[in-house]
């Protein structure tokens, strides 16, 4: 148990920096953020000032072994446009989006399960296209589509919730159903086939062979098993909870970390951007780690399998 | 003597094909009934459609009954105290028709629960002595194993003692010893066949193996293409085959001893469902054909006691050989 | 004269991990196996699961390195894998497995398939390879009109003659048969059984016959070999070894053969097949034998001639070194 915890960590920090780095060379390569800042129009000494001071004037390489060092004490830098702490900017976000994000996670599970399962259940029939015909539509249609879309229907002609902004709960209506109605889709599709795979399993013909009632058969020899690869689909989800909400969060100028994301890249606001990354990539790590968890817990096969015993009377 | 389980042209199809062209089939309380045949000839389709097991698709006519009542088209909650109740059935693979994630003491005492009403402890308990009933060892500790943990013939012990759960008055065993290997199928036939004394059940074994049926059973039905072509007592089958196919499978199992000839194989391959013969099924690979066999397909006669066969040919010469002898 | 293929002392070993979390542990999947096949003979090699004896297949053939041991074939030991040498022996040497489906390709005619051996081993004139293809096709009884189908368009039974159809095409001087027969059907077994001798006399083949399946061994070996747990238990003629067999693990497994008017007791082993992560002691088979003894659980016996018969066989009480212990656990 420990040598793989150990070894999921490992791998969990290599992840981890090569995400960093990953961020750190394409945003300093696409663009000087000292000039950008200041300005186009900026004096060169107030550019090359702002440079010293940020030690943007020294080589590539220094700036980020100085970078990495700091992460590893904790200082995850100020931002250079406000001088604020990176952390404190993104932390500020965090509340706005998980207000977008967890309300949406709760439609994508409490939908898109449900009906992948009834879709899985009536094979082939008027429901089950419709749901699939449903479920293609959900997740080929982008995010950024679909809110526009609701934003024409609900907010344009019929006037009933606002555009976007963050005023009242009822701002936040649209773009939740906008992230749900996507992950909805993707995991009724999922559990669908999920369960259509494990319907056909001999251990569910042999529960029905020993009289067990359809329904405790669908409940109790089916959904656990269906259950397994559904786990990752929305452990993926869970993972995204922080930074799934980018494009939906501009389109209704939600002010999240999404939209911190978007600014923060724009103005190469190097420290906001890497904080908003590190999170992410924590967060994805951290979601993967359960699911592996949880794995071992839906799945005894996975678990540590003690010595098959020789049988010998 | 009435029968327990009686089939009456039980017909089933695929999606317009048939799988099964007219099985009439009786069992008797306590009888040992051996259905042999190739892949695709029906006869693991014939059990599964007595008990409702088939998928939707499948188009299922005829008549089932046990004891009388009719299983075919019945009320689910009826079907589901029959299934494991009175009629239990076990599966070729027994690693992959154990639920993976469910201890598989858990998986008897939902028997016990469904059929007996038995909960806790003594469910519990109760487990642990039909374990023991089928050479679990250590069962108490088994109780808490998962499938994954036992071997291929330990799985296929905890699918009889599933099948035990219900005091079942037959138990159906599809091919339950065809995955694993030759030592562990002797210990699970000799199982069956000790159980069977002991409980009284009847058992319907199905089998592609004529030896494995030979071994354990009282009468043998040969099918074919979704029909019995023969059935007969076990002796009887082996002394006097008199359908071509039955002779053809004898014939095709290569002898334990005597000299080594080439084996009389069957040429060509079993008929596919969408082309199948107006006549007898078997007369595009059988040696005897003639042009009679072309023209409908043949009805069972009856040659001796308990002995039919679905051949033209098979009336003319064992008639004539019955009235020699008499 | 010596054997067309002589293998030595052959041993493999795996590291197998057990479970997501586990440690490995040294699986020694074929401990010391010594065959040879003669030109137009057939050995069969008989055994449950996990015995070992897909392994040995592997590794006459040369598909996998032996951690010990050797394998010639036709007087020269078995070139490196990889090697130019080695390939051309490819064309020589040829395998046929349990599952005709997976061993051909979806996508191609069996036709073209047939004649993908005679491509790689650029074996005649190639305008005259479709016509070799279709020859060898007609030798294993399928139609040349048949050369243009598909796998899934052909039965069970036509795959398999397919599979043999292309490990024949080369002309091969040996051929290793795993389990060829245990997914087809009975009627179909036969058909498969004949056409392997047929095309043993016309060929002048050798074969490995791999299987399960005491009845088929008899029928088409010249000898017979049987394992348990990696390593040769009894070794001899086929009739002599399946009428009267020395080892109290061939004993058990010709009882446990299923047939019509048996007479006498099926001995009837106690336990499962064993595992060979958990080799047990000196004579692998004593914790199931119904004869072992004490010896029997610390000294592991050799594969000799016994004294009555010259019978190949490794068991203690078989060769009379020691006394069957008396048991009331057989069935």
């Amino acid at each position: 148990m420990i040598r793989f915890l150990g070894s999921r960590l490992l791998r969990a920090a290599i992840t981890i920096v090569m995400v960093v780095t990953f961020a750190f060379v394409v945003l300093r390569l696409s663009g000087d953020p000292a000039q950008i800042i200041m300005g186009a129009d900026a004096p060169p000494e107030a550019v090359d000032a702002f440079r010293a001071a940020w030690g943007l004037d020294r080589p590539v390489w220094i700036q980020y072994f100085h970078y990495f060092g700091a992460i590893l004490q904790g200082d995850l830098g100020r931002s250079m446009r406000d001088g604020r702490d990176a952390i404190v900017l993104v932390a500020e976000r965090i509340p706005a989006t998980l207000a977008l994000t967890l309300p949406a996670l709760a439609i994508k599970v409490g939908l898109g399960i449900p009906a992948g399962i009834t879709a899985a259940l009536h094979r082939n029939s008027f429901i089950d296209r419709a749901v699939m015909m449903l479920a293609v539509a959900g997740f080929t249609v982008p995010s950024f589509v679909l809110g526009l879309l609701l934003v024409l229907v609900f907010a344009v002609q019929l006037g009933w919730l606002p555009s976007g902004g963050q005023d009242s709960w009822r701002h936040a209506i649209l773009p939740i159903i906008t992230l749900g109605i996507g992950g909805a889709a993707v995991l009724a599709r999922f559990t669908r086939s999920a369960m259509l795979e494990v319907l056909g399993q001999p251990y569910i013909r042999t529960a029905s062979a020993k009289g067990v009632p359809w329904r405790a058969v669908v409940w109790g020899h089916a959904l656990p098993n269906a259950a397994i690869p559904t786990v990752t689909i929305v452990g993926f989800m869970v993972g995204s909870l922080i930074a799934g909400a980018v494009v939906v969060e501009s389109v209704f100028s939600w002010p999240g970390v999404g939209r911190l994301l978007v600014v923060a890249v724009a103005n190469r606001d190097l420290a906001v951007v890497q904080c908003i990354l590190l999170l992410v990539a924590m967060t994805m790590v951290t979601s993967n780690l359960i699911v592996d968890l949880l794995y071992g817990l839906l799945d005894p096969r996975l678990r540590n399998q003690p010595k098959r015993a020789a049988g010998i009377a | 003597m009435s029968a327990l389980v009686s089939l009456r042209n039980l017909r089933v199809s695929f999606d317009g094909q048939a799988a099964l062209r007219g099985i009439d089939l009786d069992v008797a309380a306590g009888e040992a009934v051996g259905l042999v045949g190739e892949s695709g000839c029906g006869k693991s389709v014939t059990w599964l459609a007595a008990l409702g097991l088939l998928p939707g698709k499948a188009r299922v006519t005829g008549s089932a009954t046990l004891q009388g009542q009719e299983l075919l088209g019945t009320a689910p909650a009826t079907l589901d105290r029959v299934r494991g109740g009175r009629i239990a059935m076990i599966f070729q693979d027994p690693a992959s028709s154990l639920n993976p994630v469910i201890r598989i003491g858990r998986q008897v005492e939902e028997a016990l629960r469904l059929h007996r009403g038995m909960r806790g402890a003594a469910a519990r308990a109760e487990a642990k002595r039909l374990f023991d009933q089928v050479g679990i060892p250590d069962a108490a500790r088994r109780l808490d194993a998962w499938p994954h943990e036992l071997s291929g013939g330990q799985n296929q012990r905890v699918m009889i003692a599933i099948a035990l759960a219900g005091r079942p008055e037959l138990l159906v065993a599809d091919e339950p010893t065809t995955a694993l290997d030759v030592t562990i199928q002797a210990q699970i036939l000799t199982l069956l066949q000790d159980l069977r004394r002991d409980t009284g059940m009847a058992l319907v074994l199905i089998s592609h193996d004529l030896g494995v049926v030979a071994d354990s059973c009282d009468r043998v039905c040969v099918m074919y293409a979704g029909r019995i072509v023969e059935q007969a007592p076990v002796a009887r089958l082996f002394a006097a085959p008199t359908h071509p196919y039955t002779r053809g499978l004898l014939g095709a199992l290569p002898p334990l001893d005597g000299p080594r000839r080439r084996l009389a194989a069957i040429g060509g391959s079993v008929p596919e469902p969408w082309a199948m013969p107006r006549g007898c099924a078997f007369a595009p690979r059988c040696a005897e054909r003639s042009p009679a066999c072309d023209l409908a397909v043949p009805d069972a006669v009856h040659l001796a006691s308990g002995h039919q066969a679905a051949c033209i040919r098979a009336t003319a010469m064992d008639l004539l050989k019955e009235t020699v002898a008499a | 004269m010596t054997p067309m293929l002589e293998a030595k002392g052959l041993v493999r070993r795996y590291a197998m991990r057990r479970g997501l979390m586990g440690r490995s542990v040294e699986v020694r999947a074929v401990d010391g196996v010594s065959l040879s096949v003669e030109r137009g003979r057939t050995l069969g090699l008989v055994g449950e699961s996990g015995c070992g004896k897909s392994t040995t297949g592997r590794l006459v053939l040369g598909l996998e390195a032996p951690d010990a041991g050797s394998v010639a074939f036709q007087d020269k030991p078995m070139p490196p894998a990889g090697t130019p040498a080695w390939r051309a022996l490819r064309s020589r040497m040829q395998m046929v497995f349990q599952d005709p489906l997976g061993a051909l390709d979806r996508r191609l005619p069996i036709g073209a398939q047939v004649q993908e051996p005679l491509d790689i081993h650029a074996i005649g004139e190639a305008k005259d390879r479709p016509a070799r293809a279709i020859e060898a096709l007609r030798a294993v009884g399928l139609r040349p009109d048949q050369a243009a189908r598909y796998p899934h368009e052909l039965s069970g039974g036509q795959r398999q003659r397919a599979v043999l159809a292309r490990a024949l095409a080369t002309e091969p001087a040996l051929l290793v048969c795993d389990e060829p027969i245990s997914a087809l059907d009975v009627s179909i077994q036969a058909q498969v059984m004949n056409l392997l001798m047929e095309q043993q006399e016309r060929l002048g083949l050798g074969i490995l016959f791999i299987s399960h399946d005491l009845r088929a061994v008899r029928q088409v070996s010249h000898r017979v070999a049987v394992m348990y747990l990696g390593t040769i238990v009894e070794e001899g003629e086929p009739d002599a070894v399946l009428h009267d067999p020395a080892h109290p693990y061939a004993q058990a497994l010709v009882s446990a053969i299923p047939h019509p008017g048996r007479t006498g007791n099926r001995i009837v082993l106690q336990g499962d097949p064993p595992n060979p992560a958990d080799r047990p002691t000196g004579c692998a088979f004593h914790p199931r034998c119904p004869v072992a003894t004490a010896f029997c659980a610390r000294e592991a016996p050799v594969l000799k001639p016994r004294n009555s018969d010259g019978r190949l066989v490794a068991c203690h009480v078989a060769q009379g070194d020691v006394a069957p212990a008396v048991t009331q656990r057989a069935a």
